[in-house]
């Protein structure tokens, strides 16, 4: 190796390279820790949900709270199959009525919400800023405050305590209209629906071929946070229904917590079933985010 | 056409809305209604709201041994907790349940806002008063005459649990006066336990203590409410809890948390002066405890005395607008009284009957293993008869706990007193009746 000519180059090479790399270093680790406490604080209380769920009832009290015990792995299985048995498995019930809630709703709700989105961006017509500015309003409107009203009138045509009570209301999304609209504007341009115009296409067929397509990452948006609303909707469930067989597993699992002065075997029910309703959520999330993230970052490149 | 739907809707909603804001008490008009409760023709169904664990098994029995009145079971969250609001807005929207569980605290709330329907000319309801234990039946009928608008369902008399082992041990002997309790508290204390916690959210058992006192927080003439949270009786129960905050001979753990059934469990707390329904609450929390604990009764404000309180408890109410309060007071009686019945409600939802025969079902006569053998439902069924009949609850009872709650949150934290929060509760209840047109004195 030339051993005389390259130290300072060599020096300089590396001290050049290490000023930015030590600020690199510095606000890296900022940025990791500041992360870290964060990851730390949203994953303890799951952690805790975890841990409790493989514990027997007696065992809350008497064992670490975040720490598993010598027979956990038989205890978490052995509390799951008494949780779905209990009561003629009426919990097993509970998470399918809120995988039916949150999922048709969510579906018809993103459908709708796109089409109207994309009808206020790209259809030019009288009173198109008024509705849009409507809708914008209702999402100032917290969906509680709408939820004795919509009693109300519900019992008027005899449609409280129906599946229909819960599913109704959860198709409308204002948030959804305004991000369709937002996201339609920007990626779907007027030429390419001028062209398909010109191929023949109808404007229906347009929506769904074109529109929907160039506008899914915004879809896969809607569809998560319209889940996420659903599954997690408590008010209006607790004031429409009163049959626990319609009972969303938020609900129910309210009512449970609400008796154990009665029963304090409901306890244990209350935690492994929380930790049971976020199963689905979670999967919701890690399976539709690489929709969401390729989808955003699809175009900007271009 | 929608619009004008909607727009009608939307009125009609606010209407009622108004109306029951409006409604104001009614304790003095109309009587009874005797005689106007005759049996519908053909099979009906029935209605009927629970949040007891286990109470549509109940209901199942029923239905299976009633053809035609059958009842349809529905559920929700406890009382307080959503359902009493449910039963309001159902009433308001004229689609209430035939029947629903009201708590005896709540009970006022309702007959204020003319939501029960008064069931005294049914068949065998006004027979039925020897049935039940005298003050579960006089918090159904409210005093009044010929009236009856609910049928007792469970009750919450209250005892002493105490860690009898520990007690011997330490050579201390068991209370029998709160004289007494205070002396052992001091002992406990020295050995660095405490005797129990006090419980700022459980108003109502601190209700339950000056009940025991014979003491009353409301009151109510036919024409004016009166309330008297600083009444005698409840500031010397407030004085004497509040001695003990201040000495630090009591918890300020809140009851019925994680960390308060550790303490039960690790030895930490010695006594709980609660209700019937605790024998389970104490079962499942403190497991490693068991064969240690017994029941007493309440201590005493004189020795010798025999005065009991109640912690919680409830009825089965035929709710206004029911099409058929006959058929409704029918299983309404049958819920509460039918010795199968009783069984399974407290099997499956830990309920301690307030009919006078539920006392002696086998599972109330049996030894409770956890208790060393005691059998401890003895202990309750004289405390049931030693509760002072005719505690009146008010009508804004949601109300007053959450204020009276805040004030010894404060209290137990060191800034105030439990007295001051009486005080304080005292004068928000009286705007709160105000705010709603109750007539109240001043």
């Amino acid at each position: 190796m030339t051993t005389t000519q390259s130290p300072t180059a060599h020096t300089r090479s590396t001290s050049s390279r290490k000023g930015p790399m030590r600020e690199n270093v510095l606000s890296r680790s900022a940025a990791m820790l500041i992360m870290g406490v964060f990851t730390i604080y949203f994953l303890t209380p799951i952690w805790w949900l975890l841990v409790s769920s493989t514990k027997r009832l007696d065992q809350f009290t008497s064992t670490a709270p975040l720490w598993f015990t010598p027979d956990s792995f038989v205890a978490f299985f052995d509390n799951i199959g008494r949780l779905f048995a209990y009561n003629d498995g009426i919990f097993g019930q509970w998470i399918l009525n809120s995988v039916l809630y949150s999922g048709v709703g969510a579906l018809l709700g993103t459908l709708f919400a796109a089409m109207c989105g994309y009808a206020l961006a790209k259809y030019r017509f009288r009173g198109r800023e008024v509705i849009f500015n409507v809708v914008l309003s209702g999402v100032l409107v917290p969906a509680t405050a709408l939820a004795l009203p919509l009693f109300l009138i519900f019992s008027q045509i005899g449609l409280t305590n129906t599946y229909w009570a819960v599913f109704l209301p959860s198709l409308v999304s204002p948030f959804g209209v305004y991000l369709s609209r937002i996201f339609a504007a920007a990626s779907v341009p007027d030429e390419l629906i001028e062209a398909a115009r010109l191929d023949g296409s109808g404007e229906v067929r347009t929506f769904f071929v074109l529109g929907v397509r160039l506008m899914s990452p915004a879809l896969v948006t809607i569809f998560l946070f319209q889940f996420v609303l659903i599954w997690n909707n408590f008010f209006l469930p607790l004031i429409m229904l009163r049959d626990q067989a319609l009972f969303p597993v938020t609900l129910g699992l309210f009512a449970w917590n609400s008796s154990i002065g009665q029963n304090p075997d409901l306890r244990l029910f209350v935690i492994v079933g929380a930790f049971v309703s976020i199963v689905p959520l979670i999967i919701a999330f890690l399976s539709l985010q690489r929709f969401w993230s390729s989808g955003l970052a699809a175009g900007s490149v271009k | 056409m929608k619009s004008t739907f909607k727009r009608t809707a939307t009125a009609a909603a606010l209407v009622s809305a108004l109306a029951l804001a409006g409604c104001t008490a009614t304790s003095t008009e109309e009587p009874a209604a005797s005689g106007e409760c005759a049996p519908s023709d053909g099979p009906v169904t029935l209605t009927f709201t629970s949040w007891v664990p286990g109470m549509d098994q109940v209901v199942a029995l029923w239905n299976e041994q009633n053809p035609d009145i059958q009842v349809e079971f529905q559920t929700g969250p406890s009382g307080n907790s959503g359902t009493y609001q449910n039963f309001f807005n159902e009433i308001a929207a004229g689609n209430a349940a035939d029947l629903g569980q009201i708590e005896y605290d709540a009970l006022p709330n309702f007959r204020v806002q003319d939501g029960l329907e008064n069931i005294a000319a049914c068949a065998g309801v006004a027979e039925a008063s020897d049935d039940f234990v005298e003050w579960t039946w006089s918090q159904v009928t409210f005093g009044e005459a010929d009236a009856v608008y609910a049928i007792p369902q469970d009750s919450g008399p209250i005892a002493m649990y105490y860690r009898a082992d520990l007690f011997e041990q330490a050579g201390i002997a068991v209370p029998t006066t709160w004289e007494e309790y205070r002396v052992a508290a001091e002992q406990i204390a020295a050995q660095g336990a405490f005797i129990t916690n006090f419980p700022k959210t459980d108003v109502n058992w601190f209700a339950g203590m000056v009940w025991q006192n014979d003491g009353q927080w409301f009151a109510n003439d036919g024409e004016n409410w009166d309330v008297q949270l600083t009444s005698d009786k409840s500031v010397e129960v407030a004085d004497y809890w509040q001695a003990m905050i201040d000495d630090g001979l009591v918890s300020a753990l809140p009851s019925f948390s994680d960390e308060w059934n550790a303490s039960f469990n690790t030895g930490a707390q010695w006594t709980w002066i609660s209700a019937v329904w605790g024998a389970g609450t104490i079962r499942s929390g403190a497991p490693d405890t068991a064969g240690n604990w017994r029941v007493a009764p309440m201590p005493q404000w004189e020795a010798g005395g025999e005065a009991a309180g109640n912690w919680g408890g409830s009825s089965t109410a035929v709710l206004k607008g029911s099409d058929h309060p006959y058929e409704a007071a029918q299983f309404a009686l049958w819920l509460n009284s039918d010795p199968e019945a009783l069984a399974l409600a407290n099997e499956l939802g830990g309920l301690y009957p307030a009919s006078k025969a539920g006392a002696t079902l086998p599972v109330f006569t049996a030894d409770q293993e956890f208790y060393g053998g005691q059998k401890i439902y003895e202990v309750f069924a004289q405390a049931s008869e030693w509760v002072i009949p005719n505690f009146i609850w008010g009508p804004t009872m949601t109300q007053t706990y959450t204020d009276v709650s805040d004030g010894f949150g404060t209290a137990l934290s060191g800034g105030g007193t439990l007295l001051d929060a009486l005080t304080a509760g005292q004068q928000s209840t009286i705007d709160a009746l105000k705010a709603q047109s109750i007539p109240v004195k001043e």
